[in-house]
Order: C-alpha cells, then sequence, then structure tokens
C-alpha cells in the first residue's frame, strides 16, 4: 500500500545571533514608527534620537559579542552560506552603527530646526542601516542586492523629506533615476555571473573559479564589468560620480553625511567582498580596470573640487577623490591592500561625518558659499579649529588619520609594484590638499574689523564634532588598534 | 645624558601647548617669555645630549644612539617606529636650531612689542621649533617628513602671520603649492626606498647595499626635488623671496637659518643612496642657483628682499658643495651661514624697527650714527658673508670652492662660477651695508629712528660673536682642527678628501679673497664715493629677478605678487586674474571637464553608460590580448 509521503519543506538553518544587530534595528524602526501612529504626541525628537541611539548601542554590543565568537571559532556563515559572520563583516557593522549614532545625533537639532518629521526619518534612517549592513555582510549577491535596495530607498525617501526645498525633490529625483539605471546594471551582472558560474552564491563562485579554467571567459568578463558598473555608481567613482555633487548639494545635510560616508562604505564591502574575496583568481582581469576607474576618479574628484565655490559641491567632489584612494588600495588586490581599504574607508566616515556635522550646523540648507565661512576663525574659533583638523586630515597631513590612511594604501600601490597609480594618487593628493587649505584659509583670513558668522549650535552637533576630532587626532597619533582591527577583517569566505 | 634627547622636543612642544591654554590670558611680554624658556631649555638639553654623546667611542661607532618612543605605523611588512636617532650629525644640527632659535625667541620679543597676536606668534615659534627638532632628530623618514610637514606648516602660518596684508597672505599661499610640489619628491621617495631597501630607517639604510644605479639615481633625485623645494633651489625658489612678507625674526629663524637648510640636511643624512649622476645633476643646479640669485640680489631696493636672494644664493653653495661630495664643506656653511644670516635678518629688523617700517634701502642712509650697535654688528654680518678672512662666512666658502675645484667632471667651471657668485656676494652687501648705515641721509626729517632695545641687541651681539669666531670649528689649517669633519666622520658612506695640495689650495683662498676684495671695491667706489655712475648697476632686468616670476606666471598662470609689481604691470591680466599659482593649469583644465557636470539626468545616464562600455570594452581587449 502506497501511502503519501509528506515532504516537509526543510529551510536553511539560520544563526539568528548573526542577524541580530539588523533585526534590532528594524525592531527600532517599527518602533518608533508604531509610536508615532499609535501615540503621536509621544513621538517627540527627543524620543525617536534616543530609540535610534538606543538601538544602535544594543546592536552595536552584539556585534561585539559576535567579534569574540569570530575571534575564538573562526568566521562562519548562515542561511544557507548566503549570510556570512567574519571580521569584515564586523567591522562593517561597527563602522554603520557609528554612522547611524552619528547621523541621529546630527538630525536631532537639524530636523527641529528645518520642520521636518523625526520618526519617518528616524525609522528611514534605521532601515537603511540595516540595508547597509546586509548588503556588508552579504556572501550571496542576490542578498547583498536586497540589502543595496534597502540601504538605497531609505536615502531616496530621506533626502525628498525635505518637502519645503524644491532642490532636495529635484535630488531625490536624480538619484532615485540614476540609481535605478545602475541597479539595473548590478542586477544584469548578477543574472551573467549565475550564468557563467552556475551560481549567485560567492563561496559556490569562489570554489568554481578557482577549480574551473575556462574556454571561454566573455561572459564572465561581462558580469565582472557590469557588477563593477553597478558598485561604482555607489561609491561614486568616475565616470559614474555625475550625480554625486548635485545630489549632495541638494540633500538635507545629515542625509549628505550618511550618504557620502556608511553609503559609500557599504558600496566598498560589496566591491571588496565580491572582487577580492570571490573573483580572487581573475584578479589579473579586474585589476587593472579598478586602477584604471581609480586613477580617473582621483583626477577629476581633486580637479574638479577647486573648481567649486560651494561648501558642500566641494566635499562631495573631495569625497569622490576618496573614493579613488580607497580603489588605489583595492587594485592592488592584497590582503594589505584590502586593509588599507578598511582602514581608509573607517577614518574617513568619522571625518566626512564630522565635516558635514559642521556644514549643516553652519546655516540653512540652500546654498553653502565659501564665503559663509569668512571669519569662523575670529567668531568661533573652537568650531574652526574642528574644521580645520577635519580638513587637514582629508587632506592627508600628518599626525592625522588622514596621513596614516593615505600612507597605507600607497604603500599598498607600492607593494604590488603599481608605481604610476602610487605616484598619480601622490599628486592628487597635492591638488587635494589645497583646495582644503582654500576654506581654511577662508575662515581665518578677514579683513579687520570684518564680523564672522555666529551659528546656532545644538550641543549634539558639539559632541559629534568633538568625538570626530578627537577620533582623527588619536588614530592619527596611535593608529596600532585600528590597523590591527582592519588587519583581522579581511574578507573571508567559508560554507556554512 | 644622552637618554635626555626626548627632552629637547618635549620643551618647545610644552612650550606651545601651554601658551596654547593661557597665551592670551599672559599676554605681552609673559608669553615671549615662557617661549623663549622653552625654546632656552631645549638648547640646553641639546648640550647636555651633545656631552653625552662626546663622551662616547666616536671610532668604535657608539655615537650613534637610538630612541625609540612607540612603533606607529605598521603597514604590510613596512615597520615604522616613532623614534629618535642622535648622532654627530643630528646633534650638530640641533645645536645650531635651538641655539640660534633661542637667541631669535629673545629678539621677537622686543621686535614685536605691542602687536594684537603677541602669544600667538610665540606659540608659532614653539611650534616651529618642535616640529624642525622632529625633522632633524627623526630616526626614519617618515618622521622626518613629518617634522617636515609641521616647519611648512608653521612657516606658510608665519608667512601670512600679518595676513590683513593681502600681499602676505598671497605670499604664505604660494610657499604652501611650491612647496607641495617638494613634499610629493620627498614622499615618492621614500617609499621608493621601502620598496628597494625594505625599510626606512636611515641606520639601516645606510647599512644596505647600493641599489641598482638607475634606482639609486631616481631616488637622490627625488629627494633632491624634496630638498630644492625646502631649501629654494632653481626651480623652486620662487616662493622664498615672497616669504619675505612675515615678520622678521621668522625671516631670520625660519628662512634664513634653519627650516631652508633641512633640504641640505636631507640630502647629507642620505648621502650613502646619492649617486654620482645625481650628484653632479646637483652641484650644477646648487652652482646655476648660487649665481642667478646672486644676480637678483644686485638690483634689489627692499632691504630684506637682498638678504631673501642672498639666502637663495647661499643655499646654492651648500648644494654645491653637496654635490662636489663634500658634505662637512655643506654641513660647516650651514652652520656659518645660520650665525652670519641669522644676524643680517635680525639687524635688518632692528634698522625696520628703527625707522618706523620703512624697508627701501633708498630712504635710508647714515645710520651708523643713530643706531651704532645694530651698525656694528651687521657690518660684521657683512664681512663675514663677503668671505673676508678670518670671519665666519670664510673658511666655510673656501672648502665649498676648493671642493668645487675638485669635482671630477667640470671642476674648474663650477669653482668659477662659484668665485663670480662670491665676488657678486661682496658687492651687494657692500651696497647694501652703504646704502643703508653710510652716505648721506636719505630719510625724511620727521622720521626719528633709534636704537632697538636690549632684548633686540642681546642676540645682535652674540652672534656677531659666533660670526666672527665660527669658523673656528673646521679651521684646515691643522688636521686636528678639522673638529668639525672629525666629529662628522662616521656619518659618511664615502668620506670626502681634498687632494690638491697646499699651494693650489693657498692659491685658491687668495684668489676668492681678492674677488670678495674687488666686490667690496666697486661697491665703494660706485655707492660711497659715487665714482662709478650707478643707474647702470640696477638693470631693470635684474630688478625683476630675470621675470622667472612673471614667465612662471605666464606659464603656469601662476601668481605674481605685489613684491613685483613691475612685474605685475608686464601682465596683470594673467597675475590679477589668478589666485590660485599651479592651481590655475588646474583649473584650465577643471573647466574643459566642467561640462560634463551639467546638472541634466540625461547626460549623466549617458556618463554611466560611455563608462560602462569603456569597462566592458577593457575587459574584451584584455582577453583578445
Amino acid at each position: 500500500m502506497g501511502s503519501l509521503q509528506l515532504v516537509g519543506f526543510v529551510g536553511p538553518s539560520v544563526n539568528w545571533w548573526a542577524l541580530l544587530p539588523q533585526i534590532i534595528l528594524l525592531g527600532a524602526a517599527l518602533a518608533v514608527l508604531l509610536v508615532s501612529a499609535l501615540a503621536p504626541q509621544r513621538a517627540s525628537t527627543v524620543f525617536t534620537t534616543v530609540t535610534t541611539l538606543c538601538a544602535a548601542l544594543t546592536s552595536f554590543v552584539v556585534a561585539l559579542g559576535l567579534w569574540s565568537d569570530v575571534k575564538a571559532d573562526g568566521p562562519s556563515s548562515s542561511i544557507a552560506s548566503a549570510f556570512g559572520v567574519d571580521g569584515f563583516s564586523i567591522f562593517f557593522t561597527v563602522l554603520i552603527l557609528i554612522g547611524l549614532a552619528t547621523t541621529a545625533l546630527l538630525s536631532h537639532g537639524y530636523l527641529d530646526r528645518e520642520e521636518m518629521d523625526p520618526p519617518e526619518f528616524h525609522a528611514l534612517l534605521l532601515c537603511s542601516a540595516a540595508g547597509a549592513i546586509v548588503m556588508a555582510s552579504a556572501n550571496d549577491l542576490i542578498v547583498m542586492f536586497l540589502g543595496l535596495e534597502a540601504l538605497s530607498i531609505g536615502i531616496y525617501v530621506m533626502i525628498a523629506m525635505h518637502h519645503r526645498r524644491s532642490e532636495a525633490r529635484e535630488s531625490a529625483i536624480k538619484y532615485f533615476v540614476l540609481g535605478a539605471f545602475s541597479s539595473a546594471f548590478l542586477l544584469y551582472g548578477i543574472a551573467l555571473t549565475y550564468g557563467a558560474t552556475g551560481s549567485t552564491n560567492l563561496v559556490h563562485i569562489r570554489s568554481y573559479l578557482d577549480a574551473v579554467v575556462f574556454q571561454d571567459q566573455h561572459l564572465l568578463m561581462a558580469a565582472m564589468a557590469l557588477l563593477l558598473v553597478g558598485l561604482s555608481f555607489k561609491v561614486a567613482a568616475a565616470p559614474f560620480h555625475f550625480w554625486a555633487p548635485d545630489v549632495y548639494q541638494g540633500a538635507p545635510s545629515p542625509v549628505t553625511g550618511w550618504m557620502a560616508s556608511i553609503a559609500k562604505a557599504a558600496g566598498f564591502a560589496a566591491l571588496l567582498r565580491i572582487f577580492f574575496a570571490a573573483f580572487a583568481s581573475h584578479d589579473v582581469d579586474w585589476a587593472p580596470i579598478v586602477g584604471a576607474l581609480a586613477v580617473i576618479t582621483l583626477v577629476i574628484g581633486s580637479v574638479m573640487a577647486i573648481l567649486q565655490t560651494d561648501i558642500k559641491r566641494m566635499l562631495a567632489f573631495s569625497s569622490v577623490s576618496h573614493a579613488g584612494y580607497v580603489l588605489v588600495a583595492v587594485h592592488s588586490a592584497s590582503a594589505t591592500g584590502t586593509s588599507a581599504a578598511l582602514f581608509y574607508l573607517f577614518t574617513y566616515t568619522l571625518m566626512v561625518l564630522g565635516s558635514f556635522a559642521i556644514v549643516g550646523a553652519m546655516g540653512p540648507d540652500d546654498e553653502h558659499p565659501l564665503s559663509r565661512y569668512t571669519g569662523l576663525g575670529r567668531s568661533r574659533p573652537v568650531i574652526a579649529i574642528g574644521f580645520t583638523v577635519l580638513l587637514l586630515a582629508q587632506a592627508g597631513i600628518p599626525t592625522t588619520s588622514g596621513f596614516i590612511a593615505k600612507f597605507q594604501v600607497i604603500a599598498a600601490a607600492v607593494e604590488s609594484e603599481s608605481y604610476f597609480i602610487a605616484g598619480v594618487s601622490m599628486v592628487t593628493a597635492v591638488i587635494g590638499a589645497f583646495m582644503y587649505l582654500r576654506i581654511v584659509m577662508a575662515m581665518y583670513v578677514v579683513d579687520e574689523g570684518e564680523e564672522g558668522p555666529r551659528p546656532i549650535w545644538h550641543w549634539t552637533t558639539s559632541v559629534v564634532v568633538l568625538a570626530a576630532v578627537g577620533f582623527t587626532i588619536i588614530v592619527g597619533l596611535v593608529p596600532q588598534f585600528l590597523i590591527e582591527f582592519a588587519r583581522d577583517a579581511v574578507p573571508v569566505l567559508v560554507r556554512g | 645624558m644622552v637618554e635626555l634627547i626626548w627632552l629637547v622636543p618635549a620643551l618647545p612642544l610644552l612650550g606651545f601647548f601651554l601658551l596654547l591654554l593661557i597665551g592670551h590670558k599672559v599676554g605681552e611680554p609673559g608669553s615671549g617669555w615662557i617661549a623663549t624658556i622653552a625654546a632656552g631649555g631645549s638648547f640646553l638639553a641639546t648640550l647636555a645630549v651633545f656631552v653625552g654623546l662626546l663622551g662616547r667611542d666616536g671610532h668604535a661607532g657608539d655615537r650613534s644612539y637610538e630612541f625609540i618612543l612607540f612603533e606607529w605605523l605598521p603597514a604590510g611588512s613596512l615597520k615604522v617606529e616613532a623614534g629618535f636617532l642622535v648622532d654627530p650629525l643630528s646633534i650638530t644640527m640641533a645645536l645650531f636650531v635651538t641655539g640660534v632659535g633661542s637667541l631669535i625667541h629673545l629678539y621677537s620679543i622686543g621686535y614685536m612689542h605691542g602687536d594684537p597676536k603677541f602669544s600667538k606668534f610665540f606659540l608659532y615659534l614653539n611650534l616651529f621649533l618642535f616640529s624642525m627638532l622632529m625633522l632633524v632628530f627623526g630616526n626614519n623618514l617618515v618622521v622626518t617628513f613629518l617634522g617636515w610637514e609641521g616647519v611648512g606648516a608653521c612657516s606658510y602660518f608665519l608667512i601670512s602671520f600679518w595676513h590683513q596684508r593681502e600681499s602676505a597672505a598671497r605670499a604664505g599661499k604660494k610657499a604652501f603649492v611650491t612647496n607641495r610640489v617638494g613634499d610629493w619628491g620627498f614622499m615618492i621617495a621614500t617609499f621608493a626606498i621601502w620598496s628597494a631597501l625594505g625599510t626606512v630607517t636611515y641606520t639601516e639604510i645606510s647599512n644596505s647595499p647600493a641599489m641598482s644605479a638607475a634606482t639609486g639615481t631616481a631616488v637622490s633625485l627625488l629627494l633632491f626635488v624634496a630638498a630644492a623645494g625646502k631649501s629654494a633651489q632653481l626651480p623652486l625658489y620662487v616662493w622664498l623671496p615672497d616669504a619675505m612678507e612675515g615678520p622678521t625674526p621668522v625671516s631670520a629663524m625660519v628662512h634664513a637659518a634653519t627650516m631652508v637648510t633641512s633640504g641640505v640636511y636631507l640630502l647629507v643624512r642620505m648621502n650613502s643612496v646619492l649617486t654620482d649622476d645625481a650628484l653632479l645633476v646637483i652641484a650644477v643646479v646648487g652652482a646655476a642657483t648660487a649665481l642667478f640669485a646672486a644676480l637678483c640680489a644686485v638690483a634689489q631696493h627692499d632691504i630684506k628682499k637682498v638678504l631673501a636672494y642672498s639666502t637663495v644664493s647661499q643655499l646654492g653653495y651648500m648644494f654645491l658643495a653637496i654635490g662636489s661630495g663634500a658634505y662637512v664643506a655643506a654641513i660647516f656653511h650651514v652652520i656659518t651661514h645660520a650665525f652670519f644670516k641669522a644676524l643680517l635678518f635680525l639687524g635688518s629688523g632692528s634698522v625696520i624697527h628703527g625707522m618706523h617700517d620703512e624697508q627701501d634701502m633708498r630712504k635710508m642712509g647714515a645710520l651708523r650714527a643713530v643706531m651704532p650697535i645694530t651698525a656694528g654688528t651687521f657690518i660684521v654680518g657683512w664681512l663675514a658673508i663677503a668671505g673676508v678672512p678670518p670671519f665666519a662666512g670664510f673658511w666655510s666658502k673656501d672648502e665649498i670652492l676648493l671642493a668645487a675645484w675638485e669635482q671630477k667632471n667640470i671642476g674648474p667651471l663650477l669653482w668659477f662660477v662659484g668665485l663670480v657668485t662670491a665676488l657678486l656676494t661682496a658687492y651687494y652687501m657692500s651696497r647694501q651695508v652703504i646704502l643703508v648705515f653710510f652716505g648721506k641721509q636719505n630719510w625724511e626729517e620727521d622720521v626719528h629712528p633709534h636704537e632697538s632695545s636690549w632684548t633686540m641687541t642681546t642676540p645682535l651681539c652674540l652672534l656677531a660673536g659666533a660670526a666672527v669666531v665660527g669658523g673656528a670649528i673646521n679651521l684646515p689649517l691643522v688636521k686636528d682642527w678639522l673638529v668639525l669633519e672629525h666629529f662628522l666622520e662616521p656619518i659618511f658612506h664615502h668620506p670626502h678628501h681634498f687632494s690638491s695640495g697646499t699651494a693650489t689650495k693657498i692659491a685658491l683662498a687668495v684668489i676668492s679673497v681678492v674677488a670678495g676684495l674687488i666686490g667690496i671695491s666697486i661697491a665703494i667706489l660706485s655707492w660711497l664715493t659715487r665714482r662709478i655712475p650707478t643707474d647702470r648697476l640696477e638693470p631693470e632686468f635684474l630688478e625683476n629677478a630675470m621675470y622667472v616670476d612673471a614667465t612662471y606666471a605666464r606659464v603656469v598662470g601662476g601668481t605674481g605678487t605685489s613684491a613685483f609689481q613691475k612685474t605685475a604691470d608686464f601682465d596683470s591680466s594673467v597675475v590679477d586674474g589668478s589666485v590660485n599659482g599651479l592651481g590655475r593649469l588646474i583649473m584650465k583644465f577643471g573647466q574643459l571637464i566642467q561640462p560634463t557636470q551639467s546638472g541634466y539626468m540625461r547626460n549623466y545616464a549617458i556618463g554611466i553608460a560611455v563608462g560602462a562600455l569603456a569597462i566592458i570594452a577593457l575587459l574584451a581587449w584584455g582577453l583578445l590580448l
């Protein structure tokens, strides 16, 4: 007698512990939304900011727990190898959480001033952060794509939320349309990767590519090219950077900071995981292209930066050139290069968040002409010194973290014998330094008797700037701890 | 006592922090004294370290002591420590840096009297001294680079200290941009040395096997680019004459005695990697700079401009010495030059101070009666730089000329250029002394020149003493008297020995003294007794520094400055329109690609599509290869 056998669906094993950081963030997002819907009078700015900060902190503690697990038991992955837990993912989780807490603090004063709704903003920010973490941890191209979209959709809306300003809407539309355009490239790249290797899972792709010698590589090459295009857009590498100055300028300053730091970092996380870890056996094919992108990005970023007269556009192009430095590190396709890239992203994130904190606090987000900063050195000496430190750090002046970061990147390029690229990065550092100096000079060189600006300054902004400046100088003097963290965070692909 | 080395940079750093915290409360003159005591203490600490070093055996290689603070930068296989290297070279540099530096601190208390930013000035001075000591004592290229950037930054701050003056702000910017070219050479040289030798620590570099000839020459030339930027050699010298916009003590300390000689220090420190080909280049550039700048100095009217070009010219001598392989002579001249040029600058500062900020020499004259101490000490400095024996400048210059004579390839030519420079130097310095202190009174009746206060004249007298006897540290008369040479000997890979006989040496010395006397005579005949018409001696061509600055302005759209007013008239459209030095060229390029940033999404999408096609094409092309 034949009996009907029920074949139950057996899902992959899930390591919930590893997913906890994102789950906490999403939970907090829901909580904020629920409270604002059910008890609107309770959902004050303070409540939402504190909720976001608590979520970030809890998540941070969990991430530290995961870190000690990884140290003890080695890297692992779960959900059918789709989600990795290694030094790399935790490094980015920590970075993203720092960015989240910073942006929450910055938006605290900003949202009130610009009369924007805090609960929605924070809910989107939390979702965006969760997406970024997924993107950095994903061991599967589809999961990575989901993370990227979650990250981006949050940003689209956060930009457009500033409804009184048409520039904000214009920015949002621009970023959205071009983002969708570049997502199409990425998605097509994923499809072609699947076609070439038979999987979207990076662990499988890696072992497949190690074992197989292709007779015809065209499909794989096209896949790599399209993946590179999609991610280059996210990190604002030239010639996929055109959106950046326009969008950075139009977006609310805290969102600009978030885009310039965390969206970029997550994009690089994906880039490193895919190219350095999964396509490692084909580095002779992709490394020269990344090198070419790096050179173009460095040159365009630094040259265009000095043409600008608006601070936000200056910083936008400077962030383009920073992407160029990270690409130089990625280009070297070595563990040294990868940890240099990680170190760079970490220090850069703090510098750029601090800079946009100051920019956002300087006044309404209509335009940010350089002249607004004239005489800041006299009227607000402490802020001016803080901004100077952050700018000089971006220029790579010694005793700041920026110097150590650039030093490591160039050292990685020299180690992989890319002397031309090392030379270009040093020349563009020289050009870039000029732009930062221009801002510094504007703050300090004033005519006798001229009064500098006296912006209203929320204390949360001071906390952020102080932390960013302190971090920048401390890492500049004793970088050891961060260098070790970055060295242990080189991505590892393991089957789970 | 060598272990006290940490104290040497720590004291100025402490002074800096003190002034940062309480400077504005202490005000004038307290903050000046804090800085001066910090600098003086640093000098005493250096003396203690020096005595400790002398107590060690020079021949057994004991006189090299490394003091490691902590491991700073582990990057891949590269380990960089934050540490100091105490050896004869660094201690020699540090002795005169802290010594002359302390005197200039003291002088500044008088000079900056009444300035609203009095305490800020001393804050920068202490920070500068700290950075300079990091540069000198760093035990590897990266720590030296830290100091290198630090002194650069302080130099820009101090040049544009009176930044209400448009010209001062612009001069600061110009120094910044020009120096970045040199910094770029430094960075590439550092990485090239690391990739060739696997280390950036000085002691390990000097013990490493030689690099291949091509790499060695490339590294040497890159180091020379770095040195040429900081030490104002052709063609990167343009910032130094403009740097005179800073307060005069700054010109004396930063732009004459200490910072500008750090290029010389760097090359001497790295002597083990310099190749013969590179040395020839260095010698030629040095000689050319010496002659060029001396010619420019001939026709300047600004009392400080003469000294500025003179500094460039004397730095050229030092590079000529390095290029000829005579490192000791270079360091010797660095030291004597520090004495007499600091003296001359401080003297000119005293004159400017006494004349109520007048800098045009044509409006001075006959000041020796009203400013006797300034005049007397200035005359000592003049005799020293003019190469009159037995003043300090004679001995060091003579050694350089001898080394140039013995240079293997084109020795006599280099020597001749050096000799002509010596003649010109004697001439323009005599002209300056006559115009300022002798002749007839050219100032208005309502100007009342006066002698400066004791804080200003004391350093003048001490420096004048040093300028008289400074040559004694390396007298070539008896072999045992070559104190400096024996002290520095352990530093060098190929110790330099003069091969000429005594007769040649004496003949060369006599010729150079005669050249100096001819220069002085011409000046006396033309400027004092007016036997030679003077208008032809100041061709416009030279007054405008041969239009080099203007040519730069034309070629790369660089900056002209108000100090080069004639040049500005010469091409006002380029000069007035530009603020950004080399930036103009970059700007042109930027404007070329500016239209891509149109603001239209469709254009951006096309950009993405083109980029994507390019990447696909590149990868496909890679496959075809």
